[in-house]
């Protein structure tokens, strides 16, 4: 690497907004010919963000990207791929119903005579580069089935297809196994040494210093430091992506801790998660933390019955739940507060007071038809209760801010009475006020006896919140923490993996 | 490290393996249709010797011509996660169109009519595709207003007439009902739109595109596929199609007035799925919907032939339609859970 190059592509400065967030401030990074650069930061610390500008899929709004030195400005992914900059992205962009090779050449299949589609020469092409990256894998069988990993290496065929200058991957290590791992990173150092530039996201310290000549770290929002792998230290990178002092935001009040409630015993959904086992008392907040892809949020969909479980079983009370059965799992005294709460929490059009009341339509309805009167008095009781911000309980919930539309989830499950509740990522988008509320909240509730299982990407959220940790990695748990225990670093590791190796 | 040594003791088997179910599935999907179509016929034949004779035969071929062409254009369509609701409604227009030309003006040479009409039709789908593709409105509200809307446009114009065979050159009506060595020129035009739609989807970029599109509408564009404008086009194929189709309804039937293909579109959509077409899009080909086609127009005339009531007709033809979607599921279902199965084993 050469540190006087030309950067082959540059952010200066580079701001982006979503509406009042900030998503990224001050965005300064330099990709150069022949460089291996890592970026790592938090969950939420707007790596994300910084990927999707470079990538063409949303614009600046302030600042400027440069492409061997010239501004430009991407208004498209084909924009940035003309430019010669491959992404690849953490979810999934490929097309399951087609075969991987017109994956991997999607738009620009090769032709022969009339235009028409070279299909052997498509074959030769792909399945090429697929031994290229060293993997056993059928051009012509379809992507649909395929697991992350096999899916991961489809991406990367995908760029090198093009001899991408610049290569993005976001986090392409998160779901592939160790051998699978030394060849992407194979892969990633011949391009090198062929002159690409190399922008590498991972979570793992340990990879980012066995491949990266250069880090950048970034923390709320903000490119907080630049330096070459040489001069830092694992520990050190670890303090300024964390780099704050944990605030008295959450507060949980002590509260006996009875029974176990909720049980889970060695769930396994393939491919998915393995071997998972833990119990909630009453009580008590467990945290589930890990990094996003660790496969939390599947485990909490298993546990509730929305996905089924190839193996292992959940006991809420002392009794077994049948699988596949989420009207079970809620008569057994069960609640689940979804992450994605405007998918799958509520109905959006509907009005706040039916939203609120939809898990109790059965007890407010009388001979089958559900009076208004006793909804409305249901649904008021709760606003006052959980102190909702709204204008008439008439309106559609679409209405309310984000943290008002959680309280209504909340709500939903609460007029239930659970013995057990399940809440994913409870304050992701939520303003830091209404954050704390949905605290006291969790933690009332934990007061009155519920078991309450948190799954939470923010660090300070879990260590202030819960009684245990329980870290998830690639589909395991790989780590369990007393609250005295958890500090941010044994969670980060545990999160990457790297307490399995200690212990 | 078992799996890696799993993996390199039988590397191309599991994909191998996973490929051969894949193509089996899809081959076992039209083959299917040909099963059907051929037990239909042996049934009818033994019960009504009679429906086997050529007049009958040419009948059928005619019927299902013009729903083949329109299963084509709405293939295109449905392939992208779209539909068109207005094609009964566009081959109404242009039929008239035809017919109302040809009865003033009977020297106008016919491949000029049915260029008119073809571009009548894609005019109306490029209506469809501006509003749907531009206007962000979903397909289905879109070509259900336009469905009312060109039809509305078709009784305005003909203004209660009727276009009649006498009115009609010989020469245009020999299309409808001439052949070509043996073979009705209908079936012709149909086979060749069949074949070249279903090549253009099978050995083109732009067909392989609308696979993309269909299958994941957000993976599409990050990979730098111009969507809007590939659904626009869709649109305005499937709307020239149905032009073409209303020009040989009018040249097949003589008879035209504001309510010709009413309630086409319904039958058309249904041949497409029965033909295999997934209606999320993503999957399927024209030759399937066009067997769809020649399968529900069989099922119509052997009812026919067979004196059974007409509402038995719909009854039989909603039936095949949802064990065509059943089927779908199924095996949509134990194919999904055998890949993942097999992808998990080699992962370990």
């Amino acid at each position: 690497m050469n540190a006087a190059a030309q950067p082959v592509l540059a952010l200066e400065d580079a701001a982006k907004s979503y509406g009042a967030v900030h998503a990224l401030r001050h965005g300064n990074i330099a990709l150069r010919p022949g460089e291996v650069r890592a970026l790592v930061g938090e969950n939420g610390a707007g790596k994300s963000t910084l990927v999707k500008l470079l990538g063409g899929v949303v614009r600046l709004d302030d600042g400027q990207m440069l492409v061997e030195g010239e501004p430009v400005d991407f208004h498209s992914p084909t924009d940035a791929r003309d430019a010669g900059i491959a992404v690849i992205y953490q979810e999934p962009t490929l097309f399951p119903d087609l075969s991987v090779a017109e994956n991997v050449v999607m738009g620009r299949h090769p032709l022969g005579g009339l235009r028409r589609i070279d299909r052997r020469e498509m074959r030769r092409e792909v399945q090429e580069l697929l031994d290229r990256l060293g993997v056993r894998l059928d051009a012509e069988r379809p992507v649909r089935g395929l697991s992350i990993a096999d899916q991961q290496i489809v991406e990367i065929a995908k760029a090198l297809s093009f001899d991408a200058r610049v290569l993005i991957m976001d986090e392409p290590t998160a779901a592939l196994s160790g051998p699978e791992v030394e060849r992407l990173f194979t892969v990633v150092r011949t391009l090198r040494d062929r002159g690409a530039a190399v922008l590498f996201i991972s979570h793992r310290l340990e990879e980012v210093f066995a491949l990266c000549d250069t880090v950048t770290i970034m923390r709320d929002g903000e490119v907080v430091h630049s330096a070459t792998t040489a001069e830092l230290t694992p520990g050190e990178v670890v303090r300024r992506m964390v780099g704050r002092e944990l605030s008295a935001l959450f507060p949980k009040e002590a509260a006996e801790i009875g029974a176990p409630l909720l049980r889970v015993h060695r769930l396994t959904r393939e491919g998915v998660f393995t071997d998972v086992s833990f119990e909630v008392r009453a009580g008590e907040i467990v945290a589930l933390a890990g990094l996003v892809g660790a496969g939390r949020s599947e485990v909490a969909r298993a546990i509730f019955g929305i996905d089924r479980a190839d193996a292992g079983h959940v006991e809420v009370d002392g009794r077994r739940l049948p699988g596949r059965r989420p009207l079970a799992a809620m008569r057994a005294g069960l609640g689940f507060v979804p992450e994605d709460r405007r998918q799958q929490g509520l109905v959006m059009d509907l009005s706040i007071a039916r939203n609120a009341t939809l898990t109790r339509m059965g007890a407010l309805a009388r001979g089958g038809i559900i009076r208004s009167r006793s909804e409305r008095r249901l649904a008021n009781d709760w606003a006052q209760r959980l102190q909702l911000k709204f204008h008439k309980l008439d309106d559609p919930v679409g209405f309310l801010s984000g943290g008002n539309q959680q309280k209504v989830v909340l709500a939903k499950w609460l007029a239930t009475e659970p013995k057990v509740l399940i809440v994913d990522e409870p304050t992701r988008g939520i303003d830091v006020g209404t954050k704390a509320e949905v605290h006291r909240l969790l933690s009332e509730l934990a007061g009155r006896g519920v078991a309450v299982l948190m799954i939470s990407s923010e660090l300070p959220e879990v260590l202030g919140m819960a009684d245990r940790v329980l870290v998830m990695h690639e589909g395991r748990l790989t780590g369990e923490l007393s609250r005295a225990e958890a500090t941010e670093e044994r969670v980060m590791q545990a999160a990457t993996g790297q307490l399995e190796a200690a212990a | 490290m078992s799996a890696v040594d799993a993996t390199a003791a039988d590397p191309t088997a599991t994909g191998g393996e996973a490929r051969r179910l894949t193509e089996w599935v899809f081959r076992v999907r039209e083959l299917g249709i040909v099963g059907a179509f051929v037990l239909l016929m042996v049934f009818t034949a033994v019960m009504e010797p009679r429906f086997v004779n050529a007049d009958s035969l040419r009948n059928l071929a005619l019927n299902a011509a013009i729903f083949a062409i329109l299963a084509a254009g709405q293939t295109l369509v449905i392939i992208t996660r779209n539909v068109d609701l207005s094609v009964g409604s566009v081959l109404g227009l242009a039929a008239f169109m035809a017919g109302d030309l040809l009865s003033a003006h009977p020297g106008l040479a016919i491949p000029a009519v049915i260029v008119l009409g073809m571009a009548l039709g894609a005019a109306c789908g490029a209506l469809n595709g501006v509003l749907v593709t531009f206007g962000q409105v979903p397909a289905l509200v879109v070509t259900l207003g336009t469905l009312y809307a060109f039809r509305g446009v078709a009784f305005l114009w003909t203004d209660g007439r009727q276009v009649n065979a006498e009115t009609l050159p010989d020469a245009f009506l020999n299309l409808g009902t001439g052949s070509i060595l043996g073979v009705p020129t209908l079936a012709v035009i149909a086979l060749v739109v069949v074949v070249v739609v279903g090549q253009a989807l099978r050995d083109f970029r732009v067909g392989r595109e609308l696979y993309a599109i269909g299958s994941n509408p957000e993976g599409a564009r990050l990979a730098g596929v111009r969507s809007g404008r590939r659904v626009f086009w869709a649109f305005v194929a499937s709307g020239a199609l149905a032009g073409l189709a209303g020009v040989l309804f009018t040249a097949r039937f003589g008879t035209v007035d504001a309510t010709a293909g009413s309630g086409y579109e319904l039958t058309v959509i249904s041949a497409t799925v029965v033909g295999g077409v997934a209606i999320f899009g993503g999957t399927g080909s024209v030759y399937g919907a066009a067997l769809g086609a020649l399968l529900l127009n069989t099922i119509t005339s052997s009812l026919i032939v067979l004196k059974v009531d007409a509402f038995w007709q719909q009854a039989a033809i909603g039936a095949l339609l949802l064990l065509a979607i059943a089927f779908d599921r199924l095996v949509g279902l134990r194919l999904d859970a055998a890949l993942r199965r097999r992808s998990a084993l080699r992962a370990g």
